[in-house]
């Protein structure tokens, strides 16, 4: 099936949806999303982050679809065409959602432990604006403990369902859900019944933002002056392949590998994100792909090759002698 | 060869008698040390005296409490991050109950330790703190013999509420209006998608 993203053609089998037919031609076109998590079933569909405008459905039938659609929920058809960044009206309904996202979202970054990687900030950066126009009372929450390890900030919450998802998929015996319905529905744990499943560690990875963090790391780092490095370890109950935190030969914390939409490749157990904390405990591989535009970026020198060649173009431009010449 | 016209040839010539007895040259060197006596003095009595600063001279750190005494700084590492001469360092702790007249925030800097051998008073610090938490001062930074003397943690740069730092000059009505501009730089992004998007 032949669909149009943004002026850009790509050839897709049946049932993909527009959101992955956008990811496979690539992040100039791909719509942000925080919701929908590629390795969860059904997930998708609350946030409404990825709102894009059809305006061409399908070979057959022409007309454009009266409103914005979710990507992530619709499934693309021959010959549509879709747009993005391209049409003014979506930006400005995005900008909408995420006012809505951030309504009672509190403003204490400063304080988040996923500050640095909250995909939040970085959808407010990109299409937010720059004061909040609330006025009210945000909803307030106590913070409370889920099992020994998850720290629980409902203020924080976007209910995007994911931690919701991975409790449904990947553990069975789900023992946390939403409770209530509309504004008052919040992330329960069936009355703080304690998670203790082997891989309940997985809803931190998967919550977009700071509503669910790891206890062990809790205020220990901020990520942005750890270095994060892909590793490896024997492990029974999970593949073994995470992502190491270090700061210096400390291990701060473990989470699984994100992928380049940053979300999990794959889960890991509860043994290897806690119990594992010292370095002789993994075996390194090499430091993990940062985005040159993460603060996690800063100070790592990956990039080193690629900007080396871009100064030497600069200089070769302006007309510097080569220095790395050998006369 | 010869490598520079600068070359003088030394003269073996035998000095008069004025110029034996040195006393003319004696007598020209003590006019010139009496002419300066009458002349203005470049140097000042510093500890009693002290020269004209500017208003927004940048010395000392200091860390803010607000007006309840509450420690404002959060360590969320915005300073240390912003700092290009790595000079500030942090650990961070939570609040515990009981602890809110003492913290602001959820979690506080349980160290905080800034450099001043490394620090170039640049500022940069001050302009990237979200919670108006550091600020510099006017105060010089004082001089000590050893260098570990130089970092200087909490007990040195957190304001004591009985002798408060005056940090409004450094808070100018101009740099107050420019905190508040809005959209100026987070809507960049936005703006250039969207005239992207009307030009198509």
């Amino acid at each position: 099936m032949k669909v149009t993203i943004d002026g850009k053609e790509i050839d897709v089998p049946k049932g993909t949806t527009i959101l992955q037919a956008a990811r496979m031609i690539g992040h100039e076109v791909a719509p942000p999303a925080m919701c929908y998590h590629s390795k969860l079933k059904t997930s998708g569909g609350y946030c409404r982050t990825c709102l894009v405008k059809v305006a061409q459905g399908s070979t057959a039938n022409p007309n454009p679809m009266p409103k914005p659609v979710a990507s992530c929920r619709t499934e693309v058809m021959d010959g549509m065409v879709v747009e993005n960044f391209t049409s003014p009206e979506i930006l400005e309904a995005r900008k909408g959602v995420v006012e809505f996202l951030l309504i009672n979202h509190p403003l204490d970054c400063p304080v988040c432990d996923q500050a640095g990687e909250c995909k939040l900030q970085d959808l407010g950066y990109e299409n937010g604006s720059a004061a909040t126009r609330y006025e009210f009372k945000r909803r307030e929450f106590e913070v409370i403990d889920i099992g020994e390890k998850i720290k629980l900030h409902m203020n924080r919450c976007i209910l995007c369902y994911r931690c919701v998802k991975v409790a449904d998929q990947i553990t069975d015996g789900r023992a946390h859900g939403v409770i209530s319905r509309g504004d008052s529905s919040e992330i329960s744990t069936y009355i703080e019944k304690v998670i203790d499943n082997d891989f309940s560690g997985n809803v931190i990875d998967v919550c977009p933002v700071g509503a669910l963090t790891d206890k062990t790391f809790r205020f220990k780092q901020r990520v942005w002056f750890t270095k994060p490095v892909d590793a490896h370890r024997d492990c029974k109950k999970c593949s073994g392949k995470a992502r190491v935190w270090l700061k210096g030969e400390e291990v701060l914390r473990v989470t699984s590998r994100k992928d380049e939409w940053d979300e999990s490749e794959e889960f890991i157990c509860n043994d290897c994100r806690y119990e594992h904390k010292r370095k002789s405990d993994w075996v390194i591989e090499g430091p993990s792909p940062v985005n040159r535009n993460s603060v996690i970026s800063q100070n790592q020198y990956q990039h080193l090759n690629e900007l080396k060649v871009q100064i030497m173009k600069q200089q070769k431009a302006l007309g510097f002698m080569d220095l790395n010449k050998k006369p | 060869m010869q490598l520079t016209n600068r070359k003088k040839v030394v003269s073996n010539k035998e000095q008069s008698f004025a110029e034996r007895i040195y006393f003319p040259a004696i007598i020209k060197g003590m006019a010139i040390t009496f002419s300066h006596l009458f002349k203005k003095r470049p140097t000042i009595m510093y500890p009693e005296q002290q020269r004209e600063y500017a208003p927004i001279y940048r010395g000392q750190h200091v860390l803010k409490r607000d007006d309840n005494g509450a420690e404002r700084c959060t360590s969320c590492g915005m300073c240390a991050v912003a700092c290009p001469a790595e000079a500030i360092t942090m650990e961070s702790a939570e609040r515990k109950k009981g602890e809110e007249h003492l913290y602001r925030e959820e979690k506080y800097a349980a160290k905080y330790e800034i450099n001043m051998l490394r620090c170039i008073f640049c500022g940069l610090c001050e302009d990237a703190c979200p919670k108006e938490a550091i600020f510099l001062t006017d105060k010089i930074v004082d001089a000590h013999f050893e260098r570990d003397e130089f970092i200087f943690g909490k007990d040195k740069l957190v304001e004591k509420m009985e002798q408060r730092v005056d940090v409004s000059k450094r808070q100018t009505p101009e740099v107050l209006a420019f905190k508040k501009i809005p959209g100026l730089k987070h809507n960049e992004l936005f703006t250039e998608k969207l005239e992207k998007g009307k030009k198509h």
